[in-house]
């Protein structure tokens, strides 16, 4: 049954997959459909031929679509751009990746323009068989190029639009809709610069000046992707090549905002049988917010989870099947308590309030409305209890809206002391002061508002306490919880240098030979070269005399061999051993703990420090 | 003014045509002409134009060359990555594809010259071909021997090269054949004047508009002279000046007024949409929701950064306007005293700042980047990760090309007031 399980596993990965992606296109729908409406709105003005647009044909237009520093979030916006683009206004869209246009100089303009003419030329060929005769017919009557020029693909484009007959229609109706028919006829040429900054300025100039003698031609359009700030535009480009531009800005969602999103509706719901416990979630989340702000990594993540899961649920299969009868019925009856409506609401009042708990800091206005969210989440639930918690929040409130004469009064007194400090001028005195409001501050009784605050805080916090027990409180919740945290960070933020380091101290770690096992601390004779000279070099201080080192090795190579240390040859450095030593030396050299110095031409330098 | 240019071997009509097409550059329409004789006659081998941006270099020649039906080939060289496909153009223009097409696949120079001369004596001309090349200065980047061999190409046909750059720049240290140059002056006020009112609005008089122009060069005669920007911002700020005439406030003649409602504009204008900061379409927009402050371009510095990428960009400022000396005291906790008299030598007491950022090696920034961390932190693949990223978004740059063994050396590329921004937002100082 273990191909049932992991069927099942892959339908429930399935399942979050398609549902995170849904999401994300509804996060993204703003900024796409606006993109979407900048794009046809440019290429109808293009074809007007009022006296203000004709005035401004000469600039291409540009959407610079600024999506934060995640780039592995990117390829998704960009490919559902694509596609949208593509089913919407024009089948013409071509994008570049500065990786792909490598190196530097001309070539990676050769590049460019080549890529993107064989895109733009490619997607269509392929888009149905009848056109790529179409293409091909004018191309071998014409000559071939040696290069692929953007003359090349203006050529292409306007044998494009004249021999396509306008798209489905009949003859009256293409004349009732001419506008939007010639929109069709003449759809522009999309090309999406996917990062903006890694592309090399120099190159993109040109290639700017180029397709802007192309422009009255060739209905071009840019889409820059910027990772930092669209202030990054005004430094790659001069004001010579940004003034053939038309820029326009738009901004995507933060990704803080995009991220809480995906857990209120993937994590913090009962869709899913599967949930993480709070640790595992704190990792995932710290990950996101100290590494990389990347909402695809962090469902990456879970997916390692499930995978991970799978995994420890094929050892609890021990169970009888009395016991795992056992089981269903706690689950259910489990799932039952769990997520009624009540701990529901809770729950998303606890995830409005968890900032209060956390910082106790926080300004009254906030507090009050974060306040009135919270009675405003409880309103609609029926149980007594939660009604109580309600009338409860509700007189706080009232207590809150209370205080707001008195505390002006207190602010009075907090400013006055501020108000002396500026008079003085005296360093003396000014230290004086200053000793004094930081006692004061520290022994001052507490404000109303404070008090309050923090009768409220608690309050919040026994609530929550009494209806939400921990999850591990429950029994089996091992079924539903995944709560491994050491796993999911040794999986997910991996450490190659201390994983290297235990390699080579503890080579029994890897290759699970006996006669390598040894005490802590130390490393058995017969472990492999690199071993040993890595563990011998962590004697070393700074500087490491190369010929001492080989002495060492040599003894220590002897030792594990015949292992007579009163014969004669012991300890002799024969060339077998000199070249294993080089070897292991020059190993050491690549993985980077070591390297030569011009001091000292016998003598290698540490590069690392510790271990000894 | 019409008809003033004249010259021998060329239809009349023709030339009246060009001469209204090119206000105020009749003089060097003139010398071009006479340098390039009777299209029967030979002209001189090799010209250099040169002239700042929007002076009319382009505009006079392919007007000349067009109107008159000289045989020509335009070529930007911008666009000529490699002289392959300069050739394969100036084929293409003089002899159809058929020619081009017997280009081998990375032609040199011989190649070119032995097909043109083998299509030159299947269809002899009756006339002097021109090559003329546009932003010649890019040819300085080409193949060495490419502008001395294309100016020896005298017998063959005519080159025009023009630039923004004096000839002096351009000489090869191995010489060559010196081109005639030709210099084409900036246009005064009253010629951009006269030129800017050419293209005036069809529903409203000549008149109005060249009022208009006459403003508009009042306030920006002063910092732009560019006759390309000029007639953008023209085309930009006129509906805003014709609205109190649309909305009947006033007549097309009350100067006063219309002056009045436009100045403040213009000035904004200056700031913003001039500098481009705020593209011609945001402008319009604006103007349409009157949504007063629309930020520039400039205003977005606002970079949102992981915790720890920010303490790498922080750890690689430090790297680079600290010198490495100073390490010991800044960063360890217990570095003993020392002596303040000679702690920093006399020219280190300049401001870094003046200095420029100085490259660090990777091990220095990592070593800042943990003491400045309050926290322990696994050197995790993470980290790296992230540095890559940051070189990527050009935050910090590689200095040297990294060998796999070599440790690699950064710059910091940010200014001071991004780093600080970083600091305070992120940790509330």
């Amino acid at each position: 049954s273990s191909e049932l399980r992991f069927k099942l596993c892959l339908d429930l990965w399935n399942q979050i997959k398609t549902e995170t992606e849904a999401l994300q296109d509804e996060l993204h729908r703003n900024i796409l459909d606006s993109l979407l409406e900048f794009t046809r709105k440019c290429s109808s003005t293009r074809q007007h031929s009022d006296w203000a647009s004709q005035m401004r044909a000469s600039e291409i237009p540009t959407a610079a679509l600024v999506l934060g520093v995640n780039v592995p979030d990117h390829d998704l916006t960009f490919q559902s751009l694509s596609e949208l683009l593509r089913d919407s206004v024009t089948p013409h869209v071509a994008s570049l990746q500065a990786k792909e246009c490598g190196g530097n100089g001309f070539r990676l303009l050769i590049w460019s323009l080549n890529s993107t003419a064989q895109i733009l030329m490619g997607t269509v060929v392929d888009d149905d068989e009848e056109e790529e005769e179409e293409v091909q017919q004018p191309g071998s009557r014409r000559h071939h190029s040696v290069l692929c020029s953007l003359q090349a693909l203006c050529d292409w484009y306007s044998s494009k639009t004249k021999a396509r007959p306008p798209r489905g229609g009949t003859p009256g109706k293409k004349r009732s809709s001419a506008a939007v028919d010639e929109q069709h006829r003449q759809p522009p040429v999309v090309i999406i610069f996917k990062d903006l900054e890694a592309f090399n300025p120099r190159v993109l100039q040109d290639f700017i000046l180029i397709c802007s003698r192309y422009v009255q031609r060739l209905p071009l359009m840019f889409i820059f992707g910027i990772a930092t700030a669209p202030s990054t535009i005004r430094h790659m480009l001069p004001n010579s090549v940004s003034s053939l531009l038309c820029i326009e800005l738009f901004q995507s969602l933060s990704c803080t905002q995009h991220l809480t999103t995906v857990i209120d509706k993937l994590i913090l719901t009962s869709n899913f049988p599967f949930k993480l416990s709070g640790r595992v979630m704190q990792v995932l989340v710290s990950i996101f917010l100290y590494h990389d702000f990347s909402v695809r990594n962090f469902i990456k993540g879970l997916q390692v989870r499930i995978s991970r899961f799978q995994a420890l649920y094929v050892r609890r299969r021990i169970l009888n099947f009395h016991q795992y009868a056992c089981v269903q019925r706690s689950v259910k009856s489990q799932a039952g308590n769990t997520w009624n409506d009540d701990t529901l609401a809770l729950c998303r009042a606890e995830l409005v309030l968890t900032t209060v708990v956390f910082l106790r800091m926080l300004a009254k206005d906030e507090l009050i409305s974060l306040l009135q969210k919270c009675a405003e989440v409880l309103q609609p639930v029926k149980s007594k209890q939660m009604k109580n918690a309600r009338v409860q929040l509700e007189e706080l409130l009232a207590k809150f809206k209370q205080l707001d004469g008195e505390n002006i009064q207190h602010e009075d007194n907090l400013t006055s002391p501020v108000k002396d400090l500026q008079k003085k001028t005296d360093l003396f005195q000014l230290q004086k002061t200053l000793l004094e409001m930081n006692e004061s501050r520290r022994s001052k009784r507490r404000s109303p508002f404070e008090l309050l605050r923090n009768e409220a805080v608690e309050f919040i916090d026994s609530l929550v306490k009494n209806h939400l027990s921990p999850p591990e409180s429950k029994p089996l919740y091992e079924v539903c919880y995944y709560s491994s945290s050491a796993t999911v960070r040794r999986h997910l933020n991996a450490t190659p240098r201390t994983s290297i380091q235990a390699a080579l101290g503890r080579p029994y770690n890897y290759i699970q030979n006996d006669s390598l096992k040894a005490e802590d601390g130390t490393v058995s004779n017969a472990a492999p070269d690199i071993c040993i000279a890595y563990k011998l070099h962590l004697e070393c201080g700074r500087l490491i005399n190369l010929y001492d080192w080989l002495e060492a090795y040599s003894t220590v190579v002897s030792a594990a061999e015949d292992g007579d240390p009163d014969s004669d040859g012991f300890g002799k450095v024969d060339e077998v051993k000199h070249a294993r030593f080089i070897r292991a030396v020059s190993e050491l050299e690549f993985l980077g703990f070591i390297k030569a110095t011009r001091k000292k031409t016998d003598h290698v330098a540490r590069l690392t420090w510790g271990g000894c | 003014m019409a008809g003033r240019l004249e010259h021998p071997g060329y239809d009349e009509e023709k030339l009246r045509i060009v001469s209204e097409q090119l206000p105020c550059r009749e003089v060097q329409a003139g010398a071009l002409l006479s340098l390039m004789g009777q299209p029967q006659q030979y002209c001189y081998p090799s010209l250099f134009i040169y002239g700042h941006r929007a002076s009319g270099k382009s505009h006079v020649v392919n007007t000349l060359m067009k109107e008159l039906e000289l045989p020509h080939a335009t070529v930007s060289c911008v666009e000529c990555i490699s002289a392959a496909l300069l050739f394969e153009q100036v084929l293409l223009a003089f002899f159809g594809c058929d020619a081009a097409s017997l280009l081998p696949r990375s032609p040199s120079l011989s190649d070119f010259v032995r097909i043109y001369r083998q299509q030159a004596s299947q269809s002899p001309a009756e006339q002097t071909r021109y090559i003329v090349l546009e932003k010649a200065e890019l040819l300085r980047d080409a193949d060495a021997n490419l502008l001395p061999a294309l100016l020896r190409l005298q017998e063959l046909v005519s080159i025009f090269l023009y630039s923004e750059i004096v000839w002096d720049k351009f000489r090869p240290n191995t010489g060559c054949f010196e081109p005639l140059l030709l210099h084409f002056p900036d246009y005064s006020k009253g010629e951009l004047q006269q030129i800017l009112s050419k293209d005036r609005h069809p529903s409203y008089s000549a008149e109005f508009y060249s009022s208009y122009v006459h403003i508009l060069l009042g306030v920006f005669y002063a910092v732009c002279r560019d006759l390309r920007e000029l007639r953008h911002l023209a085309a930009l700020n006129f509906s805003k000046f014709c609205e109190p005439v649309a909305a009947g406030k006033a007549k097309e003649t009350d100067a006063h007024k219309l002056w009045k409602n436009i100045e403040p504009h213009l000035k904004k204008a200056m700031q913003t949409v001039y500098l481009r900061e705020v593209s011609s379409l945001q402008w319009e927009q604006m103007e349409e929701h009157d949504a007063g402050a629309l930020r520039g371009l400039s205003a977005h510095t606002h970079v949102e950064l992981p915790y720890y990428s920010k303490f790498l960009l922080i750890a690689a400022y430090l790297a680079s306007y600290n010198p490495a000396r100073t390490d010991k005291r800044f960063f360890v906790k217990h570095h003993g005293k020392i002596k303040k008299t000679n702690f920093l030598k006399k020219n280190e007491k300049t401001s870094n700042h003046l200095l420029g950022p100085k490259p660090f090696p990777l091990d220095r920034l990592l070593a800042i980047f943990y003491s400045v961390v309050d926290s322990r932190v696994a050197p995790t693949a993470s980290i790296f990760s992230q540095r890559d990223m940051s070189v990527k978004f050009v935050l910090i740059t590689c200095v040297n090309i990294c060998f796999p063994l070599q440790i690699p050396e950064f710059k910091v590329a940010v200014f001071l007031f991004l780093c600080r921004f970083v600091l305070f937002t992120s940790f509330a100082l």
